[in-house]
């Protein structure tokens, strides 16, 4: 069975996307190879330097860059480093991230939808970093956000999912790809928001702060893909009280 | 236990001398260190009270062992539980402390580690603080760079590699202006992706002129926030106005500055509260203005020229390394800078827990950029603020950070 993820126009295997951040370049390749991941996320800030200039060496072929704006704090801003990170070659992906909370480094819902219509507009594929409300995301779809990356926790966090009722509201009501952002902690909770029907998982932090990086990529990726294999076959029902009885309550009724 | 900071130069004139004797043994000759002098703006702001309240209730020796390890349980780090890590109790818990810090920085930052260099660009200062080596009454080499060698200085750290840079200044209004300060700005931005400033306290639009001519990021170095040591210290010139100068990031912020860094120079007073003090300083500010980086540095006292002797002196390695560990559990957010003033191998240490800035390639000198880099002769450099302890080049910086696993970043900004 034919199982792709479709961003724009654009088809991918993987469901797994891999933050860039927080480890050294050096790494990315063995954590794309063992993540499995084609597509993978890259602060427009952080490339603006000299030294990371030749950051395109380092991601292999055929992966997909992600620009994100992270370092805005409105809408305006979001769309400048955007359009930077055009020029700058990166392609037409761009991951909105609008942040006035340099503690908690929270999503601004409101300034995230302007941002997403004006960058939508301009042919960019837009794909914004969103805290889970539902009509932030009706919205986001009208603006033409071509995919909804709601927070699974504080970013960084690695607390799992701490508004999966939320995320689940998304997936039920959005008929864009939802990607879970920020916060997953353990394969377990990437497999646990696959199975509930998110799209695909992103992940940074978690790669970042284990033992060993290319082993916990490995993880990832076969926790994403048991996740999806479970809900594309369905998961058995999950009982919340009592016992089934094998023979119905109603099997007397006969006319 | 304390450094002995008057030093006599033999140069000063017999009355010279005799002022500057009296400011030091009569406190009664000494300006109101309280009061605003012309010209220094006063903002509406809590934030100064709410510091120096917590700082003067804070009894270190209160704390128990238990306290220190429920501090240490605890998910989110309180103000009670950040008292209880500074205090004495804590200091045998400091390879735990280290271990939760390390946590937290590789939450927030993973293995990054940012790197920056000063650039000083005048050493005349009016003021009579007398641990610095640029005070007044000391007699060092003066000298201001003009434009041309402002950008061959520039130029000089730019080819090194280095894309952040600090501009500094001793702290005179009149050899040092804003507008002297603000064209250095401008050049800075056409060689470097990043421009901060550590220069003399200025009013709110004339941080935001500041901003505009390119800097971003203010530091400003409280020294002591007990305003009793400070009078001590700070015998004469416009620093002595210790309101004005806790107010200054707040004006930064209010100016369209980005980010701020606040701290204490450890050794002047009692560290444990000057410690508490920094930290609360930043939290605050970043409650007020949610929006602003923020950052901590943590520096200990130096010796100058023509006193040696001056160190920090209860601050050791430990308390310093513990101190840093607090802030990193109390502020994961935040960044933490630790510099040249400490040595090659505390920096390499302590960037695996909790540092997360960097300097290299340092001088604390005037216009002596190419002797240093290069070693060329050059005579005619200004003096230095303080001896430095760790002179490692930009190179050999990001080679040994790389070689301790970390990932050395050189811009992490955009001016948008």
């Amino acid at each position: 069975m034919e199982d792709k993820l479709i961003i724009g126009s654009r088809e991918f295997n993987s469901r797994f996307i891999l933050g860039s951040g927080k480890y050294s370049l050096n790494l990315i390749e063995s954590a794309v190879k063992y993540a499995g991941a084609e597509i993978i996320t890259l602060a427009v800030r952080r490339a603006n330097s000299k030294e990371h200039e030749n950051i395109l060496d380092y991601i292999p072929e055929n992966i997909t860059l992600l620009p994100n704006t992270s370092g805005a704090r409105n809408a305006g801003e979001a769309v400048r480093i955007a359009r930077l990170a055009r020029e700058l070659g990166c392609g037409d992906f761009v991951k909105i991230e609008i942040m006035r909370d340099s503690k908690y480094l929270l999503p601004d819902n409101v300034e995230t939808v302007k941002a997403t219509e004006i960058l939508a507009g301009e042919g960019f594929i837009v794909m914004p970093y969103m805290y889970p409300d539902l009509y932030t995301a009706r919205d986001l779809v009208n603006a033409g956000a071509s995919a909804v990356m709601p927070l699974a926790s504080p970013i960084g966090s690695n607390k799992g999912l701490a508004t999966k009722d939320f995320i689940q509201i998304l997936i039920d009501e959005i008929d864009l790809p939802i990607i879970v952002d920020a916060g997953i902690g353990r394969p377990s909770q990437a497999c646990e928001v696959m199975e509930m029907g998110a799209d695909a998982v992103m992940c940074n932090t978690a790669l970042a702060t284990a033992g060993d990086l290319p082993v916990m990529a490995e993880a990832f990726r076969q926790a994403v893909q048991a996740g999806r294999k479970a809900y594309l076959s369905g998961l058995g029902r999950v009982l919340t009280r009592g016992a089934s009885a094998s023979d119905t309550l109603t099997g007397f009724l006969h006319d | 236990m304390e450094n002995n900071y008057f030093i006599d130069s033999d140069k000063l004139s017999v009355s010279a001398l005799k002022k500057k004797h009296e400011l030091e043994n009569n406190p009664a000759v000494r300006t109101n260190h309280m009061e605003y002098m012309d010209g220094m703006e006063k903002i509406n702001s809590d934030i100064r009270d709410r510091i120096i309240s917590a700082m003067n209730d804070y009894d270190y020796n209160i704390y128990t062992p238990e306290d220190v390890r429920k501090a240490l349980q605890h998910e989110r780090c309180t103000i009670d539980d950040l008292k209880a890590l500074l205090s004495p109790c804590a200091e045998p818990f400091l390879e735990e402390m280290a271990e939760k810090a390390r946590l937290e920085t590789r939450k927030h930052f993973g293995n990054t580690v940012y790197l920056f260099t000063p650039l000083y660009i005048a050493n005349y200062c009016e003021n009579y603080c007398v641990y610095c080596g640029f005070n007044c009454y000391n007699d060092i080499k003066r000298m201001k760079l003009n434009t041309e060698q402002i950008e061959k200085e520039m130029k000089i750290i730019a080819d090194s590699g280095m894309e952040e840079i600090l501009i500094l200044t001793g702290e005179s209004r009149s050899a040092s202006g804003v507008e002297y300060i603000g064209e250095a700005c401008k050049l800075a931005r056409k060689y470097f992706r990043m421009v901060g400033l550590e220069i003399y306290p200025v009013n709110t639009e004339e941080y935001r002129y500041l901003h505009e001519c390119g800097a971003d990021y203010v530091t400003v170095f409280q020294e002591t926030y007990d305003s009793v040591r400070y009078e001590q210290l700070h015998l004469m010139g416009h620093k002595r106005v210790f309101p004005y100068r806790v107010d200054a990031q707040e004006r930064a912020l209010m100016g369209g500055m980005r980010g701020i860094a606040c701290s204490a120079l450890l050794g002047l007073s009692d560290f444990r509260k000057d410690a508490l003090a920094s930290a609360l300083h930043v939290y605050y500010l970043q409650r007020k203005y949610p929006h602003a980086e923020i950052s901590l540095s943590c520096p200990r006292l130096r010796p100058i020229i023509n006193n040696d002797k001056i160190n920090p002196l209860d601050v050791h390695e430990k308390q310093l390394c513990q101190v840093l560990c607090a802030y990193r559990i109390f502020l994961p957010f935040c960044n933490i800078t630790v510099s040249s003033r400490e040595s090659e191998s505390f920096r390499n240490g302590i960037v695996k827990i909790c540092a997360t800035k960097v300097s290299a390639g340092v001088s604390t000198g005037i216009g002596d950029h190419e002797s240093k880099y290069t070693g060329k002769e050059n005579s005619s450099a200004g003096d230095e603020q303080f001896e430095i302890n760790d002179s490692r080049s930009f190179r050999q910086m990001y080679n040994d950070m790389s070689a301790e696993g970390l990932q050395p970043v050189l811009n992490d900004y955009l001016y948008v």
